[in-house]
């Protein structure tokens, strides 16, 4: 009756409702946005890639039907009845409708909000984008550490494009010399043989048979060797080539934040995503990441970066402190010759003026020599006096760029010139 | 067909072997043994394809409605991610099965499944359900197994080409208004054409000229010549006759739809209408596939097919499918459609085997009659609303100790209307049928009328049966109602004497 067909399925369609699931972190992305914006404060600088649990209000996600609401008249059947004799009376439950039986399943479920996670990539793809990174750097930062192959000796298979030509030659040279020396050994010997047979007088005919022996001898001895091949598959040797992932160096990066009291919530979670994005940058090409965090108002300090983002303090602001302090600390702990140095500073431009000078100075002299990189950003819209100084360093130093930038999604272009360096030596 | 069952099979000389995986040579062993003592029973099916999947292509199946293809939706994503979660946290043993209703059936087999499950499901899913599908005569009428799947990959494509070239937004907007709308998108009397896919998309590029043809021809806004005409045209509704597939409806009349969105339109009802007969068979395609696999696995093992241990398994399992918490305990939903509808069959054959008096008295039809053709009449006539009415025994009713609430908004207590005794087992039997009557379930709700003339307002008319209200959903779906027809709809809830008891009125915004 049935033609029966067992058919294994299970490698094909995986990730079948991909698609799906794009649509519907596309449908709620205010809502997804939103709790990776609260993750990302929450987070750690290093920590921060990692998936995220979100929370959507079940009446968001709601597919609405035509139902019936509670009211009117309706009759019931229930299965297991006890006591209940006809015309009994029942107090009608509070809170719900009575008894509603299998309807209640569907819809009564609860105000629970609908929970799901987020996978890191989705968590990151989303967290580039409130940074507005253009395409090709979301690629470079979401890779895995990239590979660079370098020779690592011979192997003996490999493609011809590798092919070693004289280790290959040498190798078939060691094979016919291992495989033909016995043969060979035999007839050198055989051969002055030979030649001693043929200084006897030839009429003797033992000598003749003799020597027809010995010279039916060599040539199957000549034959044999003849049949060794010149370069066989065995003698081939390649150029082996192994691949390590490319960040072996190590980087130091140096977090620079002004904590004077006009540096609102608002201002240091701008800043922190500088940061951050500066610290995605650098793991992907580093291997050992050490990262400094120096706070300044007055004076300046290294801190852990709990107290660096959550610490507030009042008073005025000298910037040259906090250069110093980093000056200070690169030549104590990060000699420029072992350590690729990278600075990131983020204030909201406010400076006692007469530091300027000191500030320009301590830049030009000290730091920028040493460093790959120094970012600036001001995280408030207008010029101030700090902004001014800085732009007269940056026309000359190409290793500083600085942004004024007022939400996330400005702060990319400040490392536009790292990342484009970056993407042509790739 | 035959009145008894064929003799068994030979007895094995032993029975066959049972590790706790399966391979695929022990399926087809299964299998076969399976076949022949279902065709013992005169079970007839659809061809059978089996199909290994993992436990992540369970849950992908279960999110697109159970189908192996779908058009691409952020609903189906939703219920991926809630089935997942439950899956890993292990709030549900995945169910154990899928079938689906093509030609030729499908049936899912898990990856991670027992031997004895997996003997389980190719019993329940490939001859239970599989024979039910081929016979019932809901599925018989209403859907086309050959085609299905064929249409399904159609509708996938159609849609994927219409967020190319509108946008995914768009396309999901509109997805949206139509599925809020599905559960009226059939035809409940109506006998539906049989249309091969080939037929269908032939019938396509003609539809999309046409229809648009008839809607421009209803909405023509040529100037009429007196007043008067246009007086009597106001006083004449447009339909003639209410319209209950709102859907059809909108497809074919709504004034502003592009050919693209009537066709979406045309899918999503199609669709709905495929599995409307599921919606109204639950208890006795359920009853009917756990009937079968009890009664084929019981037989092969005392034939002496299977062994203890798998017996004992299949056992477990079909004891936890079939439990029926009673009222007031934990997890108490309602009917176990499997409980209720496996009862019902095994208390048929029992009338036919074994009748008291009183089964004479309320089945003489059936009584002493043989049990195979019975049992094959009851699942190939009926849905559950009427195989219920039909069937439903007072010895059920006594074992299942049912009883009725009437529920009166008007009353300020509930009131058992009926229990299990000689003067409730009508009206339980009744009121038990009319809670499995889908026009009873879910709202009446049919196209009214249409001011074809003025503001092109659309009136929907929600009749109350038992004066019961709609629910707060009615406001959302008829926002949905207007993003469809383009105009004000209305929606008014009349009860039985005529009196609009409740009404709702949006106009979308004009985006087109």
């Amino acid at each position: 009756m049935a033609l029966q067909q067992i058919i294994d399925r299970r490698a094909a369609g995986k990730n079948k409702s991909i698609g799906n699931r794009e649509r519907f972190l596309r449908r709620h992305q205010e809502q997804i946005r939103e709790a990776v914006r609260r993750a990302v404060q929450g987070r750690s600088i290093r920590d921060l890639e990692r998936g995220e649990e979100i929370h959507i209000p079940r009446k968001d996600l709601s597919e609405p039907v035509l139902e019936h609401g509670p009211g009117g008249v309706r009759d019931l059947v229930h299965t297991g009845n006890r006591d209940y004799l006809t015309g009994d009376h029942i107090e009608r439950p509070k809170g719900g409708q009575g008894g509603s039986g299998s309807q209640a399943s569907d819809s009564g479920e609860g105000e629970d909000d609908f929970v799901f996670s987020l996978s890191k990539e989705e968590f990151m793809q989303i967290f580039f984008e409130d940074l507005a990174l253009p395409h090709l750097v979301r690629t470079q930062l979401a890779e895995i550490p990239e590979y660079r192959s370098h020779r690592a000796g011979y192997t003996s298979d490999g493609t011809p494009n590798n092919l070693h030509v004289v280790r290959s030659m040498r190798g078939a040279l060691g094979r016919r010399i291992a495989l033909g020396t016995a043969s060979r050994r035999e007839l050198h010997a055989l051969e002055e043989q030979a030649t001693e047979l043929r200084r006897q007088p030839s009429e003797d005919p033992v000598v003749r048979q003799e020597l027809a022996e010995i010279e039916a001898r060599i040539a199957v001895l000549k034959a044999r060797l003849g049949l060794i091949p010149f370069i066989d598959p065995i003698d081939l040797k390649f150029r082996s080539r192994v691949r390590t992932p490319v960040p072996t160096a190590k980087a130091v990066m140096f977090c620079l934040m002004d904590v004077s009291g006009s540096m609102d919530e608002q201002r240091k979670d701008l800043s922190k995503r500088f940061f951050i994005l500066l610290y995605l940058f650098l793991t992907r090409h580093y291997e050992k990441i050490d990262l400094v965090f120096i706070r300044h108002h007055t004076q300046a300090q290294e801190v852990s970066e709990e107290d660096f983002f959550h610490a507030r303090e009042t008073g005025g602001t000298v910037v040259s402190s906090a250069l110093e302090l980093m000056t200070k600390i690169v030549q104590e702990r990060y000699p420029s010759g072992e350590w690729n140095i990278y600075g990131a500073q983020a204030s909201d431009g406010d400076n006692w003026e007469n530091d300027d000078p000191a500030c320009q100075r301590l830049l030009r002299e000290a730091l920028l020599p040493a460093c790959r990189y120094f970012a600036y950003v001001q995280v408030v819209d207008e010029p101030k006096n700090l902004w001014r100084a800085y732009e007269e360093v940056a026309a000359t130093h190409r290793n500083f760029a600085l942004r004024r930038v007022s939400e996330a999604s400005q702060i990319f272009p400040v490392f536009r010139d790292l990342f484009k360096r970056e993407g042509a030596t790739r | 067909m035959n009145t008894q069952p064929l003799p068994p099979l030979p007895r094995p000389a032993q029975p066959l072997p049972n590790p706790s995986d399966w391979s695929f040579e022990l399926i087809e062993q299964y299998h076969e043994v399976i076949r022949a003592t279902a065709q013992r029973f005169g079970l007839d099916t659809y061809p059978n394809q089996l199909e290994v999947i993992t436990a992540e292509q369970m849950m992908d199946a279960y999110a697109s409605v159970g189908m192996p293809v779908n058009y691409r939706h952020w609903s189906f994503g939703k219920e991926f991610i809630a089935t997942e979660k439950n899956y890993k946290r292990g709030h549900m043993g995945l169910a154990y099965e899928i079938v689906i209703n093509s030609n030729p059936c499908i049936s899912y087999l898990m990856e991670e499944n027992t031997m004895a499950m997996q003997a389980l499901v190719i019993a329940h899913a490939a001859y239970g359900h599989n024979s039910f599908f081929k016979g019932n005569y809901l599925f018989r009428m209403w859907t086309d197994a050959s085609s299905i799947i064929d249409y399904l990959v159609y509708a996938r494509n159609y849609i994927a080409e219409c967020e190319e070239r509108h946008g995914i937004e768009a396309v999901e907007l509109f997805l949206d208004s139509c599925h809020a709308l599905q559960n009226h998108g059939v035809d409940r009397y109506r006998r539906p054409s049989k249309k091969s896919l080939a037929d269908e998309l032939a019938a396509r590029k003609d539809r999309e000229a046409y229809a648009q043809q008839q809607v421009n021809d209803l909405w023509r806004t040529l100037p009429k010549k007196a007043d008067a005409a246009s007086e009597t045209q106001a006083s004449k509704r447009f339909p003639l006759e209410p319209e209950e597939n709102l859907l059809y409806f909108i497809e074919k009349n709504a004034p502003l739809l592009e050919p693209w969105q009537r066709e979406i339109v045309h899918i999503v009802r199609k669709i709905a209408q495929y599995f409307y007969p599921q919606r109204q068979s639950q208890v006795m395609n359920e009853g009917w596939a756990t009937f079968w696999h009890h009664r084929l696995l019981n037989e092969m093992y005392d034939n002496g097919f299977l062994h203890d241990g798998l017996m004992l398994e299949c056992l477990a399992s079909h004891t936890n499918v079939i439990y029926q918490p009673k009222v007031g305990q934990r997890g108490y939903r309602g009917f176990n459609p499997y409980a209720l509808g496996f009862a019902m069959y095994t208390d048929i054959q029992r009338i036919c085997e074994q009748p008291t008096d009183e089964d004479r008295h309320w089945f003489p039809d059936l009584a002493g009659t043989p049990w195979l053709p019975a049992l094959d009449h009851a699942m190939r006539n009926y849905k559950d609303e009427s195989f219920i009415g039909q069937y439903l025994s007072p010895k059920l009713m006594r074992d299942f100790r049912m009883f009725a609430i009437r529920d009166d908004e008007q009353a300020s207590d509930l009131v058992v209307s009926a229990i299990h005794d000689e003067d409730g087992y009508r009206r339980l039997r009744e009121n038990l049928a009319r809670q499995y009557d889908l026009g009873a379930r879910e709202p009446n709700v049919q196209v009214w009328n249409v001011n074809l003339r003025g503001d092109r307002s659309l009136t929907l008319r929600h009749q109350r049966d038992n004066n019961r209200p709609l629910g707060d959903s009615a406001p959302e779906i008829v926002r949905h109602a207007a993003r469809l027809w383009g105009f004000t709809v209305r929606l008014e809830s009349v009860d039985g004497e005529g009196t609009v008891r409740q009404q709702w009125s949006v106009t979308p915004e004009p985006v087109h």
